[in-house]
């Protein structure tokens, strides 16, 4: 013990956290599309990130999975190309093109060989472009959609965030699932993807980040070429959610042996001058790692679970403090009785300062660790320009870390953190736990 | 746009391909070290890979290998139970560890100047671990809800557990990882120490580090820490009971309230890779990518999902990283209204028509264009390649095979793939299960 007590404090005296040494250059394309590139040449790939904001949000009333079903279909054939022959004319490229759609945007994860970047670049801009939304493709990516919906419809996981996502969110968006339900996927027709797309697909909504074997002057051809021919401008932006949740005990009965538990209240924005202390008081109270007070308090202490965690949630148009965890169904009231006196505890007493300083050492020394991989730092990349970040941030974040205090974090737990108001939905067959509303 | 396929069909990835060169070497005590250098990012991934698993569990203690693994972060002789994984966090890092059949594995992600501390905690609680009754109770119940988490609530999961035990009449694979729920809830300190001093040497463990190291640098670290601990004699060849002959077709149907999608997967008891004789696995892997990669250009997505839509979803997989004989397996999960028998009867009949017309020497060689690419992809990755190392040497192949292995793949001609696949699928080799809905399940707000 007191051997590597002794030689760890010299290490740290010794050894300042890594410097993340990323070297971020925003780059205006002819056409004037702008994206952050780090030039990375040693291994002769590009990463492209590429985001619509807006997402899944801009589904239209009533269509509700319609932009998913879109997503699923950009690579289902293009131009003169069919879904078979698209799928061969990228593995001949050895393209690797990834369409996702999240809450908030539609994302686009693509890695060229430099050798064939060119007509890697045509192959995708054909799709984002020219997608043809054939009638056979479109009933088989449905399909698959159905599929997926009708398996989240008896995973205890699923139905606990759905459940507690329709409480907070009500009808805005957020208030249910981006893949739809059986009924609106299946009204969706042709013409509904037709309309996601041109909502979504727009050179105002776009923002990319780039990491890898290209120069500058190289992306910006890049990007006229690929993104030149969008329309300017399609849907307008959701409205802000209005939140619906109360303080209270949601059960949905679920014939499983393990409850699934998720819980929240309202949270921070991003923008806030206590965001920080909120993001490092979260570290403290259930950030993820084992030092954490809840994995402390319900997993190593007492077994209750497997993993505890809480988060911050930080979407366009809502903020929440929110965690998950899953229990035995003859457990799961005691660890819910843990996560509330925690709740409390943090709320009334603040941190410690061993706590902040252990958590100031984790986040700014595991920060530099996320620069790791050329996909990796694309996607960072674009994930700062979407939340509106200087590009000098990456220098400075860790000074805000460092600069939060106990009087920070107890003013902004004291304000944030509210027992009373947390929302627990459980899905399972919980003993010992009633419903409060 | 035809214009563009048809001139591409030419193209040939003539890159060549500059893969991290590892640098390997042994310590005196039987350690293996690997180093893998990659100085895109300041960053160090250390990792210590045991040649135990499940498959080497006593009988009647299965789960002891993973139950185990979660100790390891309790105390030692110089830590406290938790400072393992406090002081990581305290550097910045991440930590974890995870079980399999064939090892169990170690590793901290930090930055690299902190690479001599988790060198200097890892091989710490390599000889050093000191349980208590306390640790066992409250872990015991955290493996529990693991397996709670992963297996009892996860109806895919119970399913796949019957169907390994029923593929492996003799071989321990066919006991699951974390462990019969009986047994592992009747595990007990004694178990895990005996399993611990056993298996937890370093004539038995691969020291991997991968990222902004030196090789002289970790060879001077780990003769260091690691380099004085105690060898375990006698620690012999692993041999596991072996499979006996398969004579007849199994099959199993798996019904559950909480299944929404039923399919139909069958399993093929197939070689695994062996250290000098990995070209049937090469040809496996092949077949794999053949019938089931990509559905939109795979045999049995164009037959079963374009020609017909009478599947949502096909996929044949093989993983040929195994100490012992794997599996190579079928999946189709058919669309509303075509039954989980119509599905199998497609589903073969599609493997009939492969076997009838052969090998289209385009999607041949697009295969193997991918996995040419892939090779540069993965580059971006150092972790991802420290852990095929790990996984690869811990299942008995050399540094030699895993060299070789892209070479091998490449080699392989369409007339091996024909003929690995002819001696694969027989019935009389394979497990067939069906997994069904039992009812409605009950949900209410």
């Amino acid at each position: 013990m007191i051997r590597l007590a002794a030689s760890l404090g010299l290490l740290l005296l010794a050894a300042l956290p890594a410097r993340a040494a990323v070297d971020i250059q925003e780059v205006t394309s002819p056409g004037g599309f702008t994206a952050w590139l780090v030039e990375e040449h040693s291994i002769p790939f590009v990463s492209l990130e590429i985001r619509f904001k807006g997402g899944a949000s801009l589904d239209r009333p009533g269509k509700r999975g319609a932009v998913n079903l879109m997503t699923g279909l950009i690579e289902e054939g293009a131009g003169d190309l069919n879904a078979q022959q698209f799928a061969k004319a990228q593995e001949e490229l050895a393209a690797r093109y990834e369409f996702d759609v999240h809450d908030d945007s539609l994302a686009i994860s693509a890695r060229f060989l430099t050798e064939y970047r060119d007509a890697s670049v045509d192959l995708l801009k054909l799709a984002l472009t020219e997608p043809r939304f054939d009638e056979d493709a479109v009933e088989r990516v449905r399909e698959q959609v159905l599929s997926i919906i009708r398996s989240d419809s008896t995973d205890p996981d699923d139905i606990a965030s759905r459940t507690f996502d329709a409480l907070a969110f009500g009808d805005h968006p957020y208030g249910s699932s981006l893949n739809g339900t059986l009924d609106s996927v299946a009204a969706l027709t042709r013409d509904d993807i037709v309309t996601a797309h041109a909502d979504v697909l727009t050179r105002d909504k776009v923002y990319v980040g780039a990491v890898g074997d290209i120069t500058a002057e190289e992306l910006g051809m890049l990007l006229d070429r690929l993104l030149g021919d969008l329309p300017e401008t399609g849907a307008s932006m959701p409205d802000e959610a209005e939140l619906s949740l109360t303080g209270g005990v949601t059960v949905v009965p679920f014939d499983t042996p393990q409850s699934v538990a998720v819980f929240g209240h309202s949270g921070i924005r991003r923008d806030d001058p206590d965001f920080f202390a909120a993001f490092v008081m979260n570290q403290i109270l259930g950030g993820g790692n084992f030092s954490s007070r809840l994995m402390q308090e319900v997993r190593e202490k007492r077994g209750l679970t497997y993993g505890v965690y809480s988060y911050l949630v930080d979407k366009d148009y809502a903020q929440m403090v929110m965690g998950r965890f899953a229990s035995a169904n003859e457990r799961i009231a005691d660890a819910i009785a843990v996560v509330r006196d925690e709740w409390a505890k943090i709320a009334e007493e603040g941190v410690t300062e061993k706590e902040l300083a252990d958590a100031k050492t984790y986040l700014t020394g595991a920060y530099p660790l996320r620069f790791d991989g050329n996909a990796q730092i694309a996607g960072i990349l674009v994930g700062m320009q979407l939340s509106d970040l200087p590009i000098d941030y990456i220098a400075t974040r860790n000074d805000k870390v460092n600069a939060v205090t106990l009087e920070d974090i107890k003013r902004v737990a004291a304000r944030l953190v509210r027992p009373d108001a947390l929302r627990f939905v459980v899905v399972g067959q919980p003993v010992g736990l009633e419903a409060v509303n | 746009m035809r214009q563009l396929v048809l001139c591409l069909t030419a193209l040939f990835l003539s890159t060549s391909v500059q893969a991290a060169v590892p640098t390997a070497f042994m310590l005196d005590n039987g350690m293996q070290v690997v180093v893998l250098e990659d100085h895109r990012a300041p960053v160090v991934v250390h990792m210590v890979w045991y040649k135990a698993g499940a498959a080497d569990e006593p009988p009647g203690r299965s789960g002891i290998a993973h139950f185990l693994e979660h100790l390891l972060f309790k105390g030692t002789d110089e830590m406290e139970p938790g400072e393992f994984s406090d002081t990581v966090a305290r550097n910045g890092g991440s930590d974890n560890a995870f079980t399999s059949q064939d090892y169990t594995g170690y590793f901290q992600r930090v930055a690299a100047d902190r690479l001599e501390l988790m060198m200097k905690m890892e091989s710490d609680r390599m000889r050093d671990l000191r349980l208590t009754e306390a640790d066992i109770g409250t872990e015991r119940d955290v493996i529990l809800e693991e397996r709670n988490q992963r297996v009892e609530n996860e109806p895919g999961a119970l399913f796949q557990e019957q169907r390994q035990a029923a593929q492996y009449l003799n071989h321990p694979y066919g006991i699951p990882v974390i462990g019969w729920k009986h047994e592992a809830a009747s595990l007990t300190l004694e178990d895990a120490n005996a399993f611990y001093r056993e298996y937890y040497a370093p004539n038995n463990a691969i020291l991997i580090v991968a990222g902004d190291v030196e090789p002289d640098e970790v060879r001077r670290l780990a003769e260091t820490y690691y380099g004085p601990l105690e060898p375990t004699p006698g620690l012999g060849e692993r041999i596991r009971p072996q499979e006996p002959p398969q004579t007849s077709e199994r099959r199993l149907t798996f019904s559950d309230p909480r299944v929404a999608q039923p399919y139909v997967i069958r399993t093929y008891l197939a070689p695994e890779r062996d250290p000098g004789m990995q070209e049937e696995a090469a040809a496996l892997t092949i077949l794999a990518d053949l019938l089931g990669g990509n559905p939109a250009t795979s045999v049995l997505g164009q037959k079963l999902q374009f020609e017909t839509q009478d599947a949502i979803y096909t996929s044949a997989f093989y993983d040929g990283v195994n100490h012992d004989d794997t599996t190579f397996g079928l999946v189709i999960v058919p669309v509303p209204g075509v039954s989980l028998a119509e599905a199998e009867a497609k589903l073969d009949a599609a493997i009939a028509e492969f076997m009838a017309e052969g090998i289209d020497a385009e999607q041949f060689e697009r295969v193997k264009m991918q996995m040419r690419a892939s090779l540069i992809y993965a580059e971006d990755s150092i972790a991802g390649i420290a852990r095929r190392y790990g996984a690869s040497l811990t299942s008995g192949l050399t540094m030699e095979d895993i060299e070789a292995w892209p070479d091998i793949l490449q080699a392989v001609t369409p007339e091996d793939v024909m003929a690995a696949a002819q001696s694969l699928f027989d019935r009389n080799r394979a497990v067939t299960g069906w997994l069904m809905q039992s009812k409605t399940a009950e949900v209410t707000q």
